[in-house]
Formats: C-alpha cells, structure tokens, sequence
C-alpha cells in the first residue's frame, strides 16, 4: 500500500496518534528479564554480567552491601541509565534499552527513589493527580477536568495512605515518613505493572514500616514489586524470594533462609565489616 | 472551557478590575479633563504608560517560563525585539513613496545602501495580517527551534541561561550588520502610520495605549490559564524535580517546549506593540543586559506570581524614567543595588511580601501559594 | 561596502623611471666634489634651487663617506635638515613646538638649542629625490652600519637598485661578512638584472616573500621573452604556495594569541563557576579592574611603564581577590544552591562596579602605555612577523595556566577545594573548614581575572565596559570545554581562537563571531557536559 493510501485510510488511527499501549506480554512468564547487562563508568564496572529474572505478580527483595550496584539497576531499568552491554526486557514485547524515561513510565514500570521526591510547591492531592494513569500529552493535559471518578480514586489512595487529612496541604509540610508514603501513593495512580521501591522504610518508625510490610505485600500478586532494603528485620518480614548483589552481579538467589546460610554471602557482608572495621 | 477557568479565580478578577479601571481613568483623564489640570494625563504619559504595558507583557511571559518552568531565560529580549521587527518592517512598507528617497517600494535604508530590490524575507509585509501573524510565528519559531535543540539534550538551569543569553547576543550582533537587511544600526524608524491611522496623533496613541492593556490582559487570563491547569502543575513539578515528572511518564522537554513557545509569542506581541509606541525598533533591544533588566522586574515582583510580574516591571520602569530624568548617572547603582537587594532579601518579591501580610492579617494561605480549591476542582 | 584601495602600479611605475633618469644625470660630475672632504662644502652644494644640482650634491656626499652622510641624508629626507639665515650654519631640526625648533649643528652634532622658525630655511626635495635618498641612505647604511641596520639597508634596496649602485654592491656582496646581508643584496641584484630581462636572474628569486620581488616577477611576466615569462611565472607560483603556508602561520598566531585571551579571562571563571559551581557575572568586571590597577600602576610610577606593568602583576591580583572576597562574603555566601539567583545578585554588582568605574575615574577610555621590550615585532620572514606584546600575552596565559594546574594538583589548597566540590558536608565532617576554602577558591578564581585585566590591558582600550565584552566569551569557552576541567577551558579558548581567525577572512569579524556562537550553542546540545565531561554518578549532581 502506498504512503498516501496509508494517510489517507480512514479506518484507522496513525501510530503515532494511538494513546501508547500498556498491554505487557507476559504469557512467557516473566515480566522483568535482564541478561548480561554491563555499565561501566570511567572503566569502573558499576553492573557487570547481570542477569536477573522477574516473575508476573512477583515480591522481590534485593539486598546487597555498598556499591554492589542497586541502584544503578533500578536506573538501567527506568531508562536513566544506558548500559554498555547486554539486553533487558519488560514483558516479551518491550526492549527497554530502546525507550526513555516517559515511555517507560508509561508502560507501567513505576520507580521511587531512594531519597522521598515528591513535588514540594504541589499540595499532596496535586501530587497523586500528576500521579495517576492518564493520557499524558500536552493538550489533554491541559484541558484535562477532574472528574468524580478521578478524584474517587485519589480519595481512595489518600485513604490507603492514611494522608486524607492533609491533601490540600502543600508536600513540603509532611514528615519524612509521609513523604515516603506518599511517595509510594504516587506509584499507587501510576496503577504500575511493575514497581521498583528504592529503600521504603528508610527512616520510618516500627508502625510505619509494619503498614509499608502490609501495603507491599498486599500489592503482590496484583503486581510485580522489586524492593531494595538495607533492614533486614523488614526483608524477613516481606520476602519470599531474594537476591543477594555484589559487585555488579549476582551473588545468591532464594528464600531468606536459603540466602543467609550460603557461606559466600555470609562473607561478602563479613569481609565488607571487616573493611569497614579497617 | 480551560480558557474561561481564570475568570473563576479571585486573584485573576482582581487583577482583570484594577488593569480596567487603571486603562478607564487614564483614557478619562486624558480627554475629558483640559490641559494644565493637575489631573490631566499628558499625551506622552500615555504613550510611556502604554510602554509600560508592553513591558508588563513581557514580563508576565518570562514569568511564565522562570517563575512556573523553572528556565530562567536571559534571551527573552529577543522575541520582543522579533516580534518589534515584524511590526516595523510592517510599519515601513506602509511609508510607502512618503520616505526620504521617495522610493515606492523600497525603505529609506535600503535606497541609501543602493539595493535595487527587496530581499525576500520582506515580502508580504505589506500586508497587516501576515505581518501581524510574523509577530507571533516568528519569535515562536525561533523558540521552538531553539527550545527543541535545548531541553532534546536536556539543557536546563544554569547552562541554558547562558546559552539564551549566547542567543540574544549573537541576534544582536547579526541585526547590526547591514547586509542583514534590517537597518543595521539605526534599526528601522521614522514610521507614518498603522493601519491607516497616522502614529503621531494623539488619538493613535491613545488607542495603542488601550490596545496595550487589552493584550496584557489576554496575555495574563491565556498564562492564568496555563498554569491554573493540570499542565500549570506539570510544570511546576518539573520545576522542582524533573527526573521524578519523567517517571511519572510526562514527556518533560515536550511540555518545557510548548511553554517556551507560548511564551516567546507572548513577547512578540509585547515588542510588537511596543514598536509603533516609541517609534523605533533596533538591535539594542537585543542587548543581553535588557533580557536580564526584565527578569529583575519579574522577581521584584515576584517569581510565580503573574500580577507581580506585572508589577515588578511597571514599578521598575517607573523608577528608570524616575532616574534618568533627575540623576541618571544613579540608576546603574539603583538598578545594580536592586538586583541584590531583591534575590538576597526578597526571594518572593513584592507579590511574596503581599502574600505574607495578607496571610498574616486573615491567617489562610494565599491563591499564590495553592490554587483555589474551587478552580482545581 | 568598504572598496578595496590598494594597487601599486600606477605610484611605483613612475617613480622608478624618473629615478632611472634621474640617476644617470646625476653620476657624472661627482669626481670633483668628492675630492673635497669638507662636510661644510658638501652641504653648501644642496643648497640650490635646482634638484638635480641637489642630486649631484646628495651623490656627492653618498661618495665622500663622510662620517655624519647617513646622518644628512636622513635629516634631508625629513626636511629636518635646515640652515640658519644669518650664520648659514647648518643645522638639524629635532623637535617643533609651535615656532620654537630645538636645533642640533650638522657638522658636529653638538645641541644649540631653540631658534625661531622664521630664523630657518628649510633644504626643500622633491619626490625624485626622496626615492633617491632612500636608495643611498640604504648604501650609507650599507658601508658603515651595524649588522641589523645592514640587513635592513640590503632590503630596502630590493627593487631600488640602479644602475650605477650595481658595481659598489657587487663590491659591497663580496665583502659583506653576513650570509643574510649578502643574501637580501644577492636578491636585490637579480631584481635589477631581472628587469634588464635576465632569465637566470628568478632562479635567485624563487621563493622569496619580499613584496618588491613579487612586484618585479609580476612584471616580468609581461615581457615579450617568452623564456623570462616562464620562469617568472614559475616563480610566482612557488612564491604563492610559500605565502599560503606562512599565511597559516600568521592566522595560527593571531589564532592562539586571541585564544590566550579567552583562556586568561575564563580561566578564573572555570574555578569559580567549574569548581564551585558560582555563577558570577561580574567576572568580567574583575577583569576590567585589573586593567585599571595597570593603569592605576602606571600613573604612580610615571616614565617607568615597564616596571608599573610588571608591579601591576602582584596588585592586579591583590585588587581583583579582594573584590571578589568581598563579593562571596557580601552577597554570595546567602544565596548557596541558588545558582539563577546568584547570576541575577552578581550582575547586579557588575553594574554597580561599572558605574563606580565611571563615576570614579572616568566614562571614557584609558591609555595604558606598553612598555618598550613589549612593542615592536618579531620579524620572522618578509611576510610573517609576530607581534611581541600578543607574545608575551600568550606566554603570560600559559604561566598562569600552568601555576593554577599546579596549586588545584599539589596543593593543600587543591586538595581541599577537589575536595569540597567532590562531597560538602563529608569534607567538612574531615575537618576541611568548607567557608575557608570558599573564599580562598573564590579569590583565586577573581584574582586570576585580575591577572586576565593586566594582560588584556595591553591589547585592547581600558574602559568601563572592557569586562562586559568578555563576560559571555568567557562562559561559553567554560561551558564549551566542560564544567570543571581546566584543561578543558584551555583546549576550548584556543581552539575558539583559531576557529575565529580561521572564519575572519571569508566571512569578517562580525559574523565569524556569530557563526563561533551559533556553532557552541548547537554543541551544547550534542554534549550538553562540553568537550571534556566528567563521569559518573558525581556528575549526574
């Protein structure tokens, strides 16, 4: 068919006009695949040879000393940071190494950082709206009206949240602790397929971690939730399955259990107080 | 209709009242009441009030970019100046054989540098419509090139300053040369009349005087409007975190380009009204040192607050006429005193300190702090 | 719009015939006088209304080798030399103030003092004899002048030789104890004999880049000997290929010399805006002050420019330091993480220091001297000499590269200041005391700009708006080279440089401008971190 039998059909939607599809294929099993991902910075290999699998539904804990290349693996997944090597795939249909940012975003992959980053000047009600699944292009954004079903569902995070209170509140205000929380509502609108949690109980007090426990473990199933924590008191608590990083790569995999008993892991965190200790 | 949604705030009602009331009793003033009256408004007080406007204008669309976006601008004077340019080279095909040389076609400046015929980037001038939609599409498109050059590549904060200001400068440069073929250093001047109405009466001026109040007034409701949005609100959110807005999934350079754009047309429209107002455009108005004059207005006034940039540049423009009129070799030192004064003890500008004593009074938080509740929903 | 108004034929072409003509008349009777070797009898015989008596005389005296001939024969060319009207002494002008004119004697040189203009008749020449003195002042010069006055002589005579000055140079070749003298008289020979029609002549003037030589190969190539057109021809073109190259040289020089400037006023920039992440906006102005503190030097220590300019070195730094302490302390230490309002806060006070500047001293222009081992040229060939003060600017930027690599690389100072910029709070957890370093960093960085002003005083005019003009240049060969590397700075100011000089030619120095900032801005897009990005997660900020 000709370019202009193509532009001139009326039957359907140009590809660029079509709202970007989250339809993520996961028939294969799992949602997340890197393989033999490398990054290296200046010859220093922050990642090297990764290989890590996420299942559908999946609750995942990764734990792994200083350096060992955490979070340079939630910005290799989000499109922050390009690899030098190796493939990584969301679903079977999406090669995220040839997206941005936004694209990712928008398929459903939502990310909070290890340092709260909500929009202080915003009042927490704005914040979860910016939040929330929508069509995210310029002209609807700004005709944009918040309908009663919008702001039901706002209501309903901002309950889950326990920040119903303070929604007109401007972000700036809150406590360390409800910016996480609120932090992690903004993931909640973002309705993700899959959610990478940056450290979530950082400088939470023991109530505050045992409602995150709850409300992450509530989301698996419904979704797939890779959580970076230092506490391991909180990784007990949540994990089924972990995965032990050092150095770039994978160290050990399995249930907590399995993970603290294999002796070349019980050495890496050994060795690193040893050094610490030095 | 997000366009009408302004009219529903206080603060933009307000606004809209006092720039009417202002206009009403200056045009009152100045035909109703006879000469020598204490209360009478002097044709060129219109005319510097109307100067004034234009300024506002402008000021209100850096504010919109600085004060919303985050992108601190110091090239904005060279949209004005664009957006002048087209006007003036509309101004000066309507000499017509009324120049200097008498030639029907060709501007005075062009017969005297011996050019035989019009270079093709003039044509159409001639015509109000298409010159007065060069006012808007010509600065806008230089913004849109540059814009999409600069947040492409991620280009923000301190970097995208100086290369604004790299722009205007280089635009300066080029608009002095004569070969450019915009009157080099004199600039274009000496203009007859605009549509049909001769420049250099007082009804003109006064009519331009108004023309001006109404732009800045469609000026404030379309930014009002912007920002009163949910897309005000992604750009505030990258303002204060823009790697966090990305993984929201906004196309952060894409709103960060349409913003600029909006605003670079908004200061055309304010150069273009300038132009027929002081008589004269030329490539001083491209001077890096203007562009940062205007955001000095917006943050006396008040960063992200649009009336205080409205009120930064007419209190600022009022103090240089106030200046240069009595002392002028003081205003450098005001204007340079001003500059620190303002960002080491005023961060929130006038608008700010407004804000502060209102709240105190009445102990709510200000429209400018958070959008009404009202307006949101 | 500017025509070009250069073309040589129509003022040499004459010239030359009538110093032929000329010349032939005038070798004759100088037999006579030259037996005479009284100086007084010999100036008596120019005395006379009739110019060529006046060019038997002047042959006259090239012939007597009288001790004081250059000297006669220089003041007769300057219509200095001139003749009291009731002594008939003759004497020699020196200097004219209003009518007084402080005289010396012709004979002995001893001074007389002032006379009255009216009480003097002036030695009058024509142009004829101009060209001729020129020509036998270069043969004095050649007899009896030291081995640089030779050379300069030799070259003079380039295209000015006569017929009759062919024997006493072919003479004079075989005694001159320079190869370079006897070279330049070698080549001022075969242009005479190549204007005789001498093909064998251009073999000698192959490659040379004297414009005289050029002027007579041009000529030549309008001959009717098909083989001296050949040849010259040929010639020519060698002459061309060898003009391009040194061409390239001096664009490469004007090139690095103007990017020497960029490097000195953005060095200090890289510190304070690369290192510490300030921007300042009145750098410029710190570079007009150390151009001051030139001027300021040089008006202390009168008639001593040389010494006051090196003395402005220390107090250029000193002044533009303190300036900037002042200013991080006053206004920039309040504004911290607030980078768009301290460019505001700081233009501010850039305003403020020109105004002062005005008010203070003056809006108009300075005159800063240069000092005499600074002015002048290094003559490198005929067609290539380098400017010595743009030589000493270059080398100064270098030196002050090289010291602040030094102190940022071995320094106690260096150290802390990589170390506050690397992580704030845990060098100061260490023990750096982080204020400290700021000012310390900060007065550097301005002192350097002060540095830039003294160096920049020698090439451009001193005046309030100096800083402005070098204020964006100065940020875009920071930015261009990337944030926080001084090498880069150094790399992008120098290539910048010759990039300009580069353009100049074919597109002018305005637009070559234009097109060097549209360039920058389009490679900031490319590589938003410059030429030399730093890495890593650091970098991310």
């Amino acid at each position: 068919m000709s370019f202009f039998q193509a532009l001139t059909e009326r039957d359907r939607v140009f590809d660029f006009m079509t709202p970007q599809a989250s339809t993520v294929d996961v028939r294969h099993g799992p949602i997340l695949y890197m393989e033999d991902v490398t990054v290296s910075f200046d010859g220093f290999k922050a990642i090297n040879k990764l290989n890590l699998t996420i299942d559908d539904g999946e609750l995942r804990c990764i734990i792994g000393p200083n350096g060992a290349g955490k979070t340079t693996m939630m910005d290799i997944i989000t499109g922050k940071t390009r690899p030098n090597e190796g493939s990584v795939w969301f679903g079977s249909r999406h090669n995220l190494l040839h997206m941005n940012e936004p694209e990712i975003a928008s398929l459903g992959i939502g990310r909070k950082f290890q340092k709260p980053t909500v929009f202080e000047a915003l009042s927490v009600f704005e914040n979860l709206e910016l939040a929330m699944a929508a069509d995210k292009r310029i002209i609807p954004t700004l005709t944009a009206r918040l309908t009663g079903e919008v702001k039901d569902r706002i209501d309903e995070v901002l309950e889950t949240i326990g920040l119903t209170a303070l929604r007109y509140q401007p972000a700036g205000i809150l406590s360390h602790g409800q910016k996480q929380w609120l932090e992690i509502g903004m993931l909640l609108m973002q309705r993700p397929r899959l959610l990478l949690v940056d450290e979530p109980v950082a400088g939470m007090t023991e109530q505050e971690m045992e409602r995150t426990a709850e409300l992450l473990t509530g989301l698996a199933g419904k979704q797939s939730v890779v959580v970076v924590e230092h506490d391991m008191g909180f990784v007990r608590s949540i994990a089924r399955q972990v995965t032990v990083l050092h150095q770039g790569s994978v160290l050990a995999e399995g249930t907590m259990d399995q993970v603290s008993s294999d002796p070349s892991v019980v050495e890496v965190y050994l060795g690193a107080d040893d050094e610490e200790a030095a | 209709m997000w366009l009408t949604r302004p009219f529903n705030e206080r603060s933009t009602q307000i606004f809209l009242l006092i720039l009417t009331v202002a206009v009403i009793a200056v045009t009152v003033l100045h035909l109703a009441v006879p000469a020598g009256h204490p209360l009478y408004v002097s044709g060129y007080t219109v005319g510097l009030l109307g100067k004034y406007l234009t300024y506002a204008l402008l000021a209100v669309a850096v504010d919109l970019v600085w004060g919303y976006l985050g992108i601190l601008s110091l090239g904005h004077g060279a949209f004005f100046a664009i957006g002048g340019y087209a006007m003036g080279m509309y101004l000066m095909r309507q000499i017509g054989d009324r120049g200097t040389y008498g030639d029907p076609i060709l501007p005075d400046f062009m017969v005297f540098l011996n050019w035989d015929s019009l270079p093709w980037f003039w044509y159409g001038f001639d015509m109000a419509w298409f010159a007065f939609a060069m006012v808007l599409i010509a600065p806008g498109l230089l913004a849109l090139v540059f814009g999409w050059l600069a947040f492409r590549s991620r280009v923000t904060g301190v970097y995208l300053s100086i290369i604004t200001q790299a722009m205007t400068f280089a635009l300066m440069l080029a608009f002095f040369r004569n070969e450019m073929g915009f009157g080099g250093n004199n600039g274009l001047t000496d203009f007859r009349e605009l549509l049909g109405f001769d420049l250099r009466s007082g009804a003109t001026r006064l009519g331009l005087f108004i023309a001006s109040g109404v732009a800045l007034a469609l000026g404030y409701v379309v930014c009002r409007s912007i920002v009163g949005s949910k897309l005000g609100r992604v750009c505030v959110a990258t303002r204060d975190a823009e790697a966090r807005t990305r993984f929201l999934g906004y196309r952060v350079e894409r709103f960060q380009l349409f913003v600029f754009v909006v605003s670079a047309m908004l200061a055309g429209v304010a150069g273009a009204l300038y132009v027929p107002q002081v008589g004269i455009i030329n490539p001083s108005e491209f001077d890096p040192i203007f562009s940062i004059e205007i955001v000095l207005w917006v943050a006396l006034g008040g960063r992200a607050s649009l009336y205080g940039a409205v009120i930064g540049a007419v209190l600022v423009n009022y103090a240089k006429t106030v200046f240069t009129g009595v002392m002028p070799d003081a205003w450098l030192f005001a204007l340079g005193g001003l500059f620190v004064f303002v960002t080491v003890f005023l961060p929130q500008g006038v608008a700010g300190l407004l804000g502060h004593l209102k709240r105190r009074r009445d102990d709510e938080p200000s429209d400018s702090e958070t959008p009404d509740k009202e307006a949101t929903a | 719009m500017r025509i070009p108004c250069y073309s040589w034929t129509p003022r040499v072409m004459p010239r030359i015939v009538t110093c032929l003509l000329i010349s032939l008349l005038a070798w004759f009777p100088m037999a006579v006088q030259a037996q005479e070797d009284d100086g007084q009898a010999l100036l008596e015989a120019l005395d006379t209304r009739s110019f060529d008596d006046k060019s038997d005389a002047i042959t006259a005296i090239i012939e007597s080798e009288h001790e004081r001939a250059d000297v006669w024969l220089q003041a007769l060319l300057d219509s200095d030399l001139q003749r009291l009207k009731d002594s008939g002494r003759f004497v020699i002008a020196l200097e004219t103030a209003g009518l007084d004119v402080t005289v010396e004697d012709a004979m002995t040189g001893e001074a007389i003092g002032e006379v009255s203009r009216r009480d003097l008749d002036r030695l009058t020449i024509n142009n004829a004899l101009r060209s001729q003195l020129r020509s036998a002042i270069s043969l004095v010069e050649l007899y009896n002048g030291e081995q640089d006055a030779r050379l300069d002589a030799a070259r003079r005579l380039i295209g000015n030789v006569e017929e009759e000055q062919v024997e006493p140079l072919t003479n004079r070749m075989a005694e001159e104890p320079s190869a370079a003298v006897r070279h330049r008289l070698n080549q001022a020979l075969a242009v005479y004999r190549l204007n005789q029609g001498d093909v064998e002549a251009v073999e000698v003037l192959s490659g040379s880049l004297n414009s005289n030589v050029r002027v007579a190969l041009n000529r030549a190539t309008q001959s009717e000997d098909p083989l001296v057109v050949d040849a010259a021809t040929t010639a020519l073109a060698d002459i061309e290929q060898n003009l391009k190259i040194n061409r390239a040289a001096e664009t490469l020089y004007f090139g690095l010399s103007m990017g020497s400037v960029l490097v000195l006023a953005a060095i200090g920039l890289a510190i304070t805006f690369g290192v510490m992440g300030v921007i300042n906006m009145a750098h410029g102005e710190l570079i007009m002050l150390g151009a001051y503190t030139t001027w300021a030097m040089q008006q202390l220590l009168p008639g001593q420019p040389g010494l006051a300019l090196i003395l402005a070195i220390p107090a250029g730094f000193m002044v533009s330091a303190l300036v900037g302490v002042a200013i991080e302390r006053g206004v920039i230490q309040f504004l911290k993480g607030r980078p768009l309002e301290t460019l505001l806060a700081t233009f501010g006070i850039s305003l403020i220091l020109q105004q002062l500047v005005r008010t203070v001293i003056s809006p108009l222009n300075r005159t800063v001297i240069t000092p005499e081992w600074m002015s002048g040229s290094l003559v490198v060939n005929d067609a290539l000499s380098l400017t010595l003060n743009r030589m000493y600017v270059l080398g100064f930027a270098l030196v002050v590269f090289a010291g602040l690599i030094l102190i940022m690389r071995h320094t106690r100072l260096g150290l802390e200041v990589r170390a506050v910029t690397q992580n704030r709070n845990m060098a100061r957890s260490m023990g750096i005391r982080a204020t400290r370093v700021d000012i310390m960093t900060f007065a550097l960085g301005s002192g350097v700009a002060g540095l830039a002003g003294v160096a920049l005083s020698q090439l451009t005019n001193v005046g309030p708006n100096l800083g402005q003009n070098y204020i964006i240049d100065s940020f875009m060969v920071v930015v261009f080279g990337g944030v926080g590397n001084l090498w880069g700075t150094l790399v992008a100011g120098m290539s910048l440089g010759i990039i300009n000089q580069v353009l100049e030619p074919w597109a002018g120095a305005v637009l070559a401008k234009i097109i060097v900032l549209v360039f920058i801005i389009l490679f900031i897009q490319k590589r938003p971190r410059g030429l030399f990005p730093q890495k890593g997660r650091a970098a991310e900020g």
